[in-house]
């Protein structure tokens, strides 16, 4: 990077920012939690960076970094994903009438469990 | 040529498949789906990255995306959602250090600085410096939530001078490090002292503001990886870096306003310190106690039952006795809905996710403006390990440190039993006039237990 290639970064920095911004705010307080475990996922994205300091074999120094660099980026990316999906598969919209909602999914949760 | 094209359509896919994922979040039913997109633009980015021209050995790479998914796995499969405060610091750390490594083999690869321009030196200096402060800053974060540390305050006499000290002295390195970037000495010294800004930064902030420190801690990682982005060249980088930031910014903002105090003031302002003389502390007062069987009688016969969670019910882990007690309530025809504070618990969202985790539907989950105006309505009020986010005093008394925080409206029901373990005050050790009031009753004991007592006397009574 120089100095001319810091203006187009700078843009897209700024715009991507801004788009951030727009999106997020929409995110309901429900979501906060799962908000926070995706965007820890997605900033393992360093990951890109860190495999090409650990493959380009410039110096062993740079690999090792590398290395430590891909695999806490990866445990990022591995159980953030994860962790967000079991999370967001927990948030369940209610059947009208809560408590025959109730009655049902026991009485369902029953059959499933005992065959007859 | 094509293989450089490729790597960047990868890296514009990516990028679009990320918006498009953190927008699914802005609805329950769209948000799986858009993380599935989010993932899948992760994917095709390291697919992409993968192809680039200058990596020659792939026996690092694939060694370190090995260990990472063996490590991440059990991460993000096993871990509770009871731990889901910790789980969520601790994760910070890993992003902010592979942002921060590749920062320090950036540069020491180019001759230890002597080939790093300016501009890329001052991005590989933000890089290490939001990185390193991070990843001390998330690993104290870390130890408080998992109680290996003490959760209150850790003061010492001029602590905010050393911790300014500290953010001075690296703000000045960087400076001198981009005026002349071949001085290695300082770039070290530089992340030792950022390192250093990470503990003094979050050792003095006690459990109750951790939902700002994490939603911080969350920006910077995101900060870093932008940063990294800068330093190498690459906008999809940037970009994610730049979505953490902005949302880890936000969320900061939403938990400040919530508390009422300002960025600075959360961050100096050591919150959970003794009360100052002039602020009412708790005292022996008389209050009305309730038994279970009483507590069962009212909140059985109530047409409209508002559950305010606070983390004493995380604490007991006593979400499923919740949703248990709410079913008897509503096959007796009643209504229950939950009051959220966006502040309650340990950070941000923490009670919706372990509400959902009990199986309460998500529609029931009511944010505070939502559901303030209810609160006249209600017939019963339960309050389960909540305080200071009910405490009128934030209403009423201008002297008290919680003046000015929005809170939720309880006070204003015609039937309040607050379940509690005993009469401390609560974390900021400030008297709640809720639990003086006469609508007001106490169930003491320990949360889950209660809940249990009040589950098999609503069953007896229906």
């Amino acid at each position: 990077m120089n100095a001319t290639s810091l203006l187009p970064a700078l843009y897209v920095f700024v715009l991507a920012g801004f788009v951030g911004f727009l999106v997020i705010t929409r995110v309901p307080a429900l979501l906060h939690t799962p908000l926070m475990s995706a965007t820890n996922a997605i900033s393992g994205i360093s990951l890109v960076g860190s495999i090409v300091a650990a493959g380009s074999d410039q110096n062993q120094v740079a690999t090792v970094l590398g290395f430590v660099a891909v695999t806490s980026a990866t445990i990022n990316v591995v159980g953030g994903f994860l962790i967000t999906d079991r999370m967001l598969k927990m948030f369940r919209r209610g059947r009208p009438g809560g408590a025959a909602r109730e009655a049902t999914t026991t009485a369902e949760a029953r059959a499933a469990k005992e065959p007859k | 040529m094509t293989r450089e094209l490729l790597i960047q359509a990868s890296y514009l896919a990516s990028s679009i498949l990320f918006i498009l994922g953190l927008r699914g979040l802005t609805h329950p039913d769209s948000a799986r789906r858009g993380m599935q997109l989010a993932a899948l633009g992760m994917l095709l980015a390291v697919v992409g990255t993968l192809l680039h021209h200058s990596i020659v050995d792939y026996r690092w790479i694939l060694g370190g995306l090995a260990l990472g998914t063996l490590i991440g796995y059990p991460m993000g499969m096993w871990v509770p959602m009871t731990a889901m405060p910790q789980r969520i610091a601790i994760s910070h750390m890993f992003g902010a250090l592979a942002a921060t490594l590749v920062g320090i083999a950036e540069y020491y690869s180019h001759a230890n600085g002597a080939a790093v321009g300016r501009a890329q030196m001052a991005a590989l200096g933000f890089e290490v410096l939001f990185g390193a402060l991070t990843i001390t800053g998330s690993v104290m974060a870390f130890l408080k939530l998992q109680e290996l540390l003490p959760g209150a305050p850790i003061t010492f006499r001029g602590q905010n001078v050393v911790s300014i000290a500290l953010f001075g002295c690296g703000l000045g390195l960087l400076v001198w490090l981009v005026a002349s970037p071949a001085q290695p000495l300082a770039f070290y010294a530089m992340i030792g002292v950022a390192l250093l800004f990470g503990v003094s930064l979050v050792l003095p902030i006690g459990g109750a503001d951790m939902p700002v420190v994490i939603s911080l801690l969350n920006s910077y990682a995101g900060l870093a990886s932008s940063a990294t982005g800068f330093a190498i060249g690459n906008d999809v980088l940037i970009i994610a870096g730049a979505l953490d930031g902005a949302s880890g910014f936000i969320l900061s903002i939403v938990m400040s306003k919530a508390m009422n105090r300002s960025f600075t003031n959360v961050l100096f302002g050591a919150f959970g310190a003794p009360p100052e003389a002039g602020v009412k502390v708790a005292e022996a007062r008389p209050v009305k106690s309730i038994t279970p069987e009483d507590a069962a009688i009212q909140l059985g016969y109530a047409r409209k039952v508002i559950v305010v969670p606070g983390y004493g019910m995380a604490v007991a882990q006593a979400q499923h006795q919740i949703r248990e007690l709410a079913d008897l309530i509503e096959k007796n025809g009643g209504e229950v809905i939950y009051a959220i504070h966006p502040v309650a618990g340990r950070m941000p969202g923490h009670m919706n996710v372990l509400l959902a985790e009990a199986d309460v539907p998500y529609d029931k989950l009511k944010e505070m403006e939502d559901v303030n105006p209810d609160f006249a309505t209600a017939d019963a009020v339960l309050v389960i390990g909540a305080n200071d986010v009910v405490n009128p005093a934030a209403r009423n008394d201008p002297k008290s440190p919680i003046y000015g925080m929005p809170i939720l409206d309880a006070d204003k029901a015609k039937s309040v039993i607050v379940m509690k373990r005993s009469m401390n005050p609560g974390f900021a050790g400030i008297e709640n006039e809720l639990f003086y009031q006469p609508q007001t009753s106490l169930l003491f004991g320990d949360a889950k237990q209660s809940l249990q007592k009040l589950i098999s006397e609503v069953k007896h009574a229906g």
